[in-house]
């Protein structure tokens, strides 16, 4: 309960800051919170782990010749015969987990991240469309987000999948198809808080043609909460992937994903061994986790209102 | 009040003949609609006959039309896999998965509010941060991986409850099967309901602290204070009441979310509800099962969202009387 | 002298915020008789509302009362526990806000928000209390009590909602009511009105007032005593008459001569120079001294409150007009 006099809420004068660029002050404002920092730098491990998997696992899953069924359920800290440890067990087909996990990792991550890409590039046109050229265009637009996003995601997916069928592109599609629409409204709603400023009108007094005013100066100002939507989009996108491949509706097993290996654990839950479902849900849970603090922390620094 | 509700009917009807196009267009313009309703294993003569019979002859606006009139009787074709009527199939597994959306509704309620509230009262104590911390990964953890772990812990593990199925049911007002009136009912329902509360439970913390944070900087408060009233009853009565509407909104909208997201509980933990037939469906390609699923779903979110608009007005008094006067 | 009803001396309420410790209340002493109408006039960021809320106890963190004493009819409000305190407001002393809009509850039936307000303080029956909360409603003039007690806050006009913010203050029969501005979101013609119901109010029930605004015109008709306050001090303080009209602060003048009707028509209106001063960056001595056309090398000293007259006419100055 605030009962702070105004006199105090109008800011002194101090020394003016040193000039820094704002990308700078993102990162010094960033890092004040230890909860953030180590957010990324657990997202930076997943990040790494996902990029070079092939060199850091000591096996490489998918290559059946590596494979040997006689190996398979191991417990973790299980010996290989080759001489090697079985970090975190193997699973029904023999293959190493700790291998399966860090290339699952990559074709989480990839597809998470390429189908946010996606989205928010449509988005981004669908929504600065709605924005600029109002009227009919926009309330079509509008209309169509406000009723696909009083849909539950997976809801949506699901219909695709089942319209279109599956395959790694189709679940691409469905993913594009789910999360566009966060985009197109949240640019939309920085469009308009945008078109009302002077500078705005500036512009187009000064008659610059519409591609410049978009880009140029509509863009730049709404690409803040487009940072922060797009970081929490890449975690709903890549559990909702999860999701879709638990479900067996996801990717196919040629792209095996984290969910798919949660899937083929499943089945081993109650008979106790419970490796090969939990791990990779752990290496699913920490990538979401630090994708989301990551995210609250950019959240609160990208926000005008907290600046001072 | 009349005006409104008329209103707001027309238009629910409105979208519900164009949500009821676009999933005709969907499923069966896409791809060839032969092989969509007919079993495809039939051979050319039964074909040619069924073709005749499902007027897949015809054009597309009328067999639109036929598929209307139809689904209008509530006749939206057989299931290939069980040769019985898709709307049947699925009233036969309404009650379970509103069972649990209710429940897991029940469970969100009753730990978010106060929690959030809670939340609220002590934005920077470690307890209010705690929570809010615990919120996040509500959010941000998926329901089936959740799922999977309340299944290693308390079915494996400690071998407290059971890991899959429904319970025993007994028979509401001697139509509905519900298993919440037995004992063993709750066993099986307590861990999905759970599952499935977890991201409103996170979303209610989120939402009663903001608004709980926002009500207390209100002058209303300061008034409640300077009148010498008791913290109870400036945050039981005063901040409440005011949070309570939004939330009430809320809550009533996530009702429809829960049906969704239940696809995945179901799943998880072999729920016999219509999210599990939907998923089943979608593997064999059981296509009208899958259509009037959706017809359904979008019924039960235009008359939610149609609800929850007259129960915000019923709530708001500002809202009720402008109505009125308007 | 019968005991006065209100007794601040050297009251500080300090805010110890990021940017600093802003010295919203910097010794501010004054006495309020009973029935007496005080008016607490300054601009913004003077420190007159904080004074209101330090006397009744609603400094939240990060702001605290560093200092000084508040004798409420002979309590000493600094020493009571918090529980004691709630036992005070709306009870011993009462408070009326500045908007009206946002004090009463929008959600909650009038009649809810007069009725807690008695059974907060008093074991009563709820029908006994809408019966005084009728009563009371009655006396500020508001026509048709029985449906306005069941209606809302935003079917009321401002003023009415005011009305009843009155009504709900007078109800338990305080000793003093600290009003904070209460007519400045009206329009003039309803400002009339709420003065005029005022000070009648207070004149039958004996109820002393502190009137806190920034409008001159206002504690001219209605005060009894006036201080004015500057950057969270007292500068000058004594009967309406002897302030109004004969100011010895050069601040009080100034604020006298920058009314417009106080003004020649035609001729340049007058303004202090400068700003107020950030409550947080003070200057050392006299908190005007940078306006002050009259400002000597002795005003970096902080100056007292000094007696001018034997009346209680006192000036915070070293030269004073």
């Amino acid at each position: 309960m605030s009962t702070l006099p105004d006199a105090a809420i109008a800011p002194p004068v101090r020394a003016p800051r040193r000039a820094t660029s704002p990308a700078w002050r993102i990162a010094t404002d960033f890092v004040e919170n230890p909860v953030a920092v180590f957010g990324l730098a657990l997202l930076a491990l997943v990040v790494l782990a996902a990029i070079f998997a092939p060199f850091i696992s000591p096996q490489n899953p998918y290559d059946l010749a590596q494979l040997d069924v006689m190996e398979s359920r191991l417990e973790p800290g299980s010996k290989a015969l080759n001489g090697g440890t079985y970090w975190l067990g193997t699973d029904d087909q023999g293959r190493d987990m700790l291998s399966a996990i860090f290339y699952g990792l990559r074709i989480s991550l990839s597809v998470g991240v390429a189908s946010t890409v996606l989205a928010l590039l449509i988005g981004l046109t669908m929504g600065l469309a709605a924005a600029y050229f109002d009227g009919r265009l926009e309330t079509l637009i509008m209309r169509i987000v406000d009723i696909q996003l009083s849909f539950p995601a997976i809801l949506i997916a699901l219909i695709l999948i089942a319209v279109l069928g599956q395959g790694t592109g189709k679940v691409i599609a469905a993913l594009v198809t789910v999360q566009w629409a966060y985009y197109a409204r949240t640019v939309r709603s920085a469009a308009l808080v945008e078109k009302r400023k002077e500078y705005m009108e500036a512009a187009r007094c000064l008659a610059l043609p519409p591609s410049r005013i978009v880009f140029r100066h509509l863009l730049p100002n709404c690409l803040p909460p487009m940072i922060v939507v797009a970081t929490v989009q890449v975690a709903a996108a890549i559990a909702l992937e999860a999701t879709l491949s638990f479900l067996g509706l996801g990717l196919p097993i040629t792209e095996p994903s984290l969910g798919l290996l949660i899937a083929n654990g499943y089945q081993y839950l109650l008979s106790g061994k419970y490796w090969i479902s939990f791990f990779p849900g752990l290496a699913l849970l920490v990538t979401i986790v630090s994708i989301n603090l990551v995210a609250d922390q950019l959240r609160d620094v990208l926000n005008p209102r907290l600046q001072k | 009040m009349l005006v409104f509700i008329l209103r707001r009917s027309l238009q629910s009807v409105v979208v519900l003949v164009l949500m009821s196009v676009l999933v005709f267009v969907g499923v069966y313009a896409v791809g060839n609609p032969i092989d969509i309703l007919i079993n495809p294993q039939a051979d050319q003569i039964d074909r040619e006959r069924a073709i005749a019979a499902l007027g897949l002859d015809k054009s597309l606006p009328e067999q639109y039309w036929t598929f209307l009139t139809g689904a209008l009787h509530g006749d939206f074709g057989k299931s290939f896999v069980h040769a019985t009527p898709a709307v049947s199939l699925i009233l036969e597994r309404m009650p379970a998965t509103l069972e649990l959306a209710f429940a897991a509704m029940l469970i969100a309620v009753i730990l978010g509010i106060p929690l959030g509230l809670w939340a609220g009262l002590r934005p920077n104590g470690i307890s209010g941060r705690t929570i809010m911390a615990g919120s996040i990964l509500g959010f941000s953890l998926p329901t089936f991986w959740v799922g999977l772990m309340l299944i290693m812990v308390f079915s494996v593990m400690l071998g407290w409850l059971p890991s899959n199925g429904r319970g025993e049911t007994v028979e509401l007002f001697g139509v509905v099967p519900v298993s919440f009136l037995t004992l063993d009912g709750w066993r099986h329902l307590i861990l999905p309901a759970t599952n499935l509360a977890l991201f409103n439970v996170a979303l209610l913390i989120r939402l009663t602290r903001a608004g709980t944070h926002e009500a207390l900087l209100q002058d209303y408060v300061k008034f409640a204070r300077a009148k010498g009233l008791t913290n109870g009853r400036i945050i039981g009565v005063h901040v409440l009441r005011n949070i309570l509407i939004p939330i009430v909104t809320v809550v009533g909208l996530q009702f429809g979310a829960l049906i969704g997201f239940a696809i995945v509980t179901e799943s998880v933990f072999a729920w016999p509800g219509m999210g599990k037939l939907l998923i089943d469906s979608i593997n064999v390609l059981d296509r009208p099962v899958i259509v009037a699923y959706l017809l359904i779903i979008v019924t039960f979110f235009i008359v939610i969202n149609l609800a929850v608009d007259l129960l915000y007005s019923a709530l708001d008094p500002r809202v009720r009387l402008t109505e009125l006067k308007g | 002298m019968s005991e006065p009803v209100l007794i601040v001396e050297g009251l500080r309420t300090h805010f110890f915020t990021k940017a600093g410790v802003v010295k919203a209340v910097d010794d501010v002493s004054f006495t309020v008789q009973r029935g007496e109408v005080m008016g607490l006039v300054g601009e913004s960021g003077s420190g007159k509302s904080m004074t209101g809320y330090s006397v009744m106890g609603l400094i939240d963190p990060p702001g605290r009362i560093v200092g000084g004493r508040i004798v409420l009819d002979g309590v000493d409000l600094r020493a009571q526990s918090a529980e004691q305190m709630r036992q005070m407001r709306g009870n011993r002393v009462a408070m009326i806000f500045q908007d009206p809009m946002m004090t009463l509850n929008p959600v909650l039936r009038i009649d809810i928000q007069m009725i807690e307000a008695i059974l907060a303080h008093e074991k009563t029956s709820e029908a006994a209390a809408r019966t005084r909360s009728r009563e009371a409603l009655v006396r500020v003039g508001i026509a048709s009590p029985d449906e306005r007690l069941a209606a809302y806050p935003h079917q009321f006009s401002g003023g009415m909602r005011q009305r009843v913010a009155i009504a709900i203050a007078l109800l338990n029969s305080p000793d003093l009511i600290i009003a904070d501005e209460p007519t400045t979101a009206l329009d003039v013609t309803i400002q009339g009105q709420i003065l005029y119901e005022m000070q009648k109010l207070t004149r039958e029930t004996g109820t002393a007032l502190v009137w806190i605004t920034h409008d001159l015109s206002v504690v001219a008709g209605l005060a009894d005593r006036v201080s004015v306050m500057y950057a969270g001090r007292v500068v000058e303080q004594g009967t309406a008459e002897e302030v109004l009209a004969r100011p010895r602060h050069p601040y009080t003048r100034g604020l006298l001569d920058s009314v417009p009707s106080n003004n020649i028509r035609g001729a340049r209106l007058k303004q202090i120079p400068g700003m107020t001063p950030s409550l947080a960056d003070l200057p050392p001595g006299c908190a005007f001294r940078e306006r002050c056309a009259r400002a000597k090398a002795d005003c970096v000293n902080p100056p007292a409150m000094r007696a001018m007259t034997s009346s209680g006419h006192s000036v915070r100055c070293f030269h004073p007009l």
